[in-house]
């Protein structure tokens, strides 16, 4: 150390042995704790669906298919058609919404058919999540909306044409994030 | 004199003075006898030995947790629990006494087994095991969480429902959190520039999911390990949580397992379905994240009798999702006069106060009322203020001000005022 220039570089240089005898300080410059996600770790995980549809799997189902499946899997908590009990009512209450009695279902309320999609996908049946195949959980959809007067019995319900049905409440939303 | 308390009642007494008045209060039933036995048996026989985890006293037993669930054995997993806030003192909520809301039953989830994806808008998508989560720098902070759906027995029954104050109020708990910043790891994957809001999920049978302003995520989101010093309870998202301080308790996301960043909300149903308050214009606010301003008296309270007159303390919970209580009053004449009651310190942002009052009762009916106000200067609203915003039936964010009614012959009921 007897080399040192100055006691401003001695100091500096003592600080540098410091760092590396294990001394603690209070940054961390460059530290990683994670590892990288490989894309088909990515793809398998990533199951939420935006009103875009980016993201819908492929497959696909109408009315007369979901009918089947809603029958088997979703009447005995959703009712027949779904009108509901001991579930939420899934159809009806459209253009009640400021009435003195408003029924709030997938028809009446619910802003984007996406979401239905992503849901019951996700979390239904609910003693059986993520079970469905694709084809099922479009075809339910498409069921559901069919119900709701929203799409025609034969319409399909796919990756394309699920993201371009027009829910009755789209416009019936304010963003409140701000306060 | 009228029918409800004189003011001057009011007048401030030392808080403990009133405590020991206060103490015959909480316990109506159970009245010890004059004279217990000069050597009770417990002191003629060994105790018990040490424990490994110790539980509170078998006479503490009743105080339990109130179970809500709506869609019965079909999914008992799906509804709500909550706290006895009457029941307990200070601000810190028991770990198994903190407030429950799972959508479809609490996950028994092996922490080497999970993983905390962070991908979407990223430079790099990262996954976290638990292990690599413990080597981040922790910090810890007090703060509450309420559901969204706190309060909702007092603005979806038509009559005052006589419950405790639990029952009505308990979706609301405090607890010192310890995690590491959620902005410590989106740095790691780098954030683009592009994203404005991320979704959160977990590993529920739900999937559980709430999108969130990026914002809030970069500002004082924390990714929650501890719970008041252990790790977290299963019912709160072992092995970890999303802590949103002050936000809407469905989007503090509980077995966080993903986080995807994007450039809009994803519309999940816990957003559009649910969590979202209609108004009589026929819209409705959606991300109604920040829990307004609130209080409670919890002391006195429905199930509490009073033990005949003279003083009292009366004591309560106050809250902000917008920082910290500058201020609690009370009134004991239905809200036509107030008194500022004595605040506990320490006070911290978006946390529960114990805020506590002397009271002597002269035996008339009096209306009790609490009012709170935060350091932004918000206010919590009277029940029809707050009921002329919204739908008849509003289910989410009642933070309007509970009436207890004293009654003459000492009960005490809900009342809407």
């Amino acid at each position: 150390m007897s080399s040192c220039r100055s006691v401003g570089a001695c100091l500096a240089l003592a600080a540098l042995a410091a760092c590396a005898a294990n001394t603690p300080t209070t940054a961390r410059p460059g530290a990683k704790f994670g590892r990288a996600a490989t894309a088909q770790e990515v793809a398998a995980w990533d199951i939420s669906i935006p009103p875009s549809g980016e993201g819908l799997p492929w497959g696909s189902g109408n009315a007369k298919q979901g009918e089947a499946v809603y029958a088997a899997k979703c009447q005995a908590c959703h009712g027949a058609r779904g009108v509901g009990k001991p579930a939420d009512p899934l159809v009806g209450g459209i253009g009640s919404l400021v009435s003195a009695n408003p029924v709030r279902t997938v028809g009446s309320y619910w802003p984007y058919a996406t979401t239905l999609f992503d849901y019951t996908r996700r979390a239904m049946p609910v003693t059986n999540p993520q079970s469905l195949t694709n084809d099922e959980a479009y075809a339910v959809t498409a069921y559901l909306l069919y119900l709701n007067g929203i799409v025609a019995q034969s319409d399909e319900m796919n990756a394309k044409s699920l993201p371009q049905v027009k829910m009755p409440n789209r416009e019936g939303f304010v963003d409140w994030s701000r306060n | 004199m009228k029918r409800t308390i004189d003011r001057r009642t009011f007048l401030a007494q030392g808080v403990g003075a009133a405590g020991a008045a206060a103490a015959g209060l909480v316990a109506p039933a159970a009245r010890a006898a004059e004279s217990p036995p000069a050597v009770p048996p417990w002191m003629q026989v060994q105790g018990k030995p040490m424990s490994g985890y110790g539980q509170p006293s078998k006479f503490e037993e009743p105080v339990k947790r109130f179970i809500l669930q709506p869609y019965g054995p079909i999914a008992p997993g799906s509804g709500a629990s909550r706290t006895p806030l009457h029941a307990l003192e200070g601000t810190i909520t028991p770990n198994g006494l903190h407030f429950e809301r799972h959508h479809n039953g609490v996950p028994d989830i092996d922490p080497a087994q999970h993983r905390l994806l962070i991908h979407g808008l990223v430079k790099t998508p990262v996954v976290f095991t638990m292990q690599a989560l413990m080597r981040f720098p922790r910090t810890s902070r007090v703060c509450f969480i309420e559901c969204g759906g706190n309060s909702n027995p007092n603005s979806m029954s038509p009559k005052p429902p006589q419950l405790p104050a639990g029952a009505i109020h308990g979706l609301v708990s405090c607890t010192e959190w310890t995690g590491v910043p959620l902005a410590l790891l989106l740095d790691e994957a780098g954030v683009d520039p592009r994203a404005s809001w991320l979704l959160a999920e977990g590993a529920d049978s739900a999937a559980m999911s709430h999108s969130i302003p990026l914002e809030k995520a970069l500002d004082d989101a924390m990714v929650a390990l501890y719970q008041n010093g252990e790790r977290l309870r299963p019912e709160q998202g072992y092995p970890v949580r999303l802590l949103l301080p002050g936000w809407l308790g469905n989007s503090n996301v509980k077995w966080l397992r993903r986080i995807k960043l994007t450039d809009a909300p994803m519309q999940a149903k816990d957003e559009t379905s649910k969590y979202t308050d209609p108004t009589p214009d026929g819209k409705a606010r959606q991300f109604t994240f920040l829990m307004g301003v609130k209080s409670v008296i919890t002391q006195p309270s429905v199930g509490m009798s009073m033990q005949g007159l003279g003083w009292y303390e009366i004591s309560g919970l106050a809250w902000s999702g917008a920082g910290k209580i500058s201020k609690v009053e009370v009134s004991a004449d239905g809200g036509t006069s107030w008194r500022e009651a004595a605040l506990q310190e320490p006070i911290f942002s978006k946390s529960v106060t114990r805020f506590r009052l002397p009271w002597q009762w002269n035996g008339e009916r009096a209306l009790l009322q609490s009012r709170a106000t935060d350091e932004k200067g918000r206010v919590q609203p009277a029940r029809a203020a707050w009921l002329a915003q919204y739908m008849p039936q509003q289910r989410y964010h009642n933070n309007s001000i509970q009436t207890w009614a004293v009654e003459a012959n000492g009960s005490i009921a809900n009342v809407f005022v």
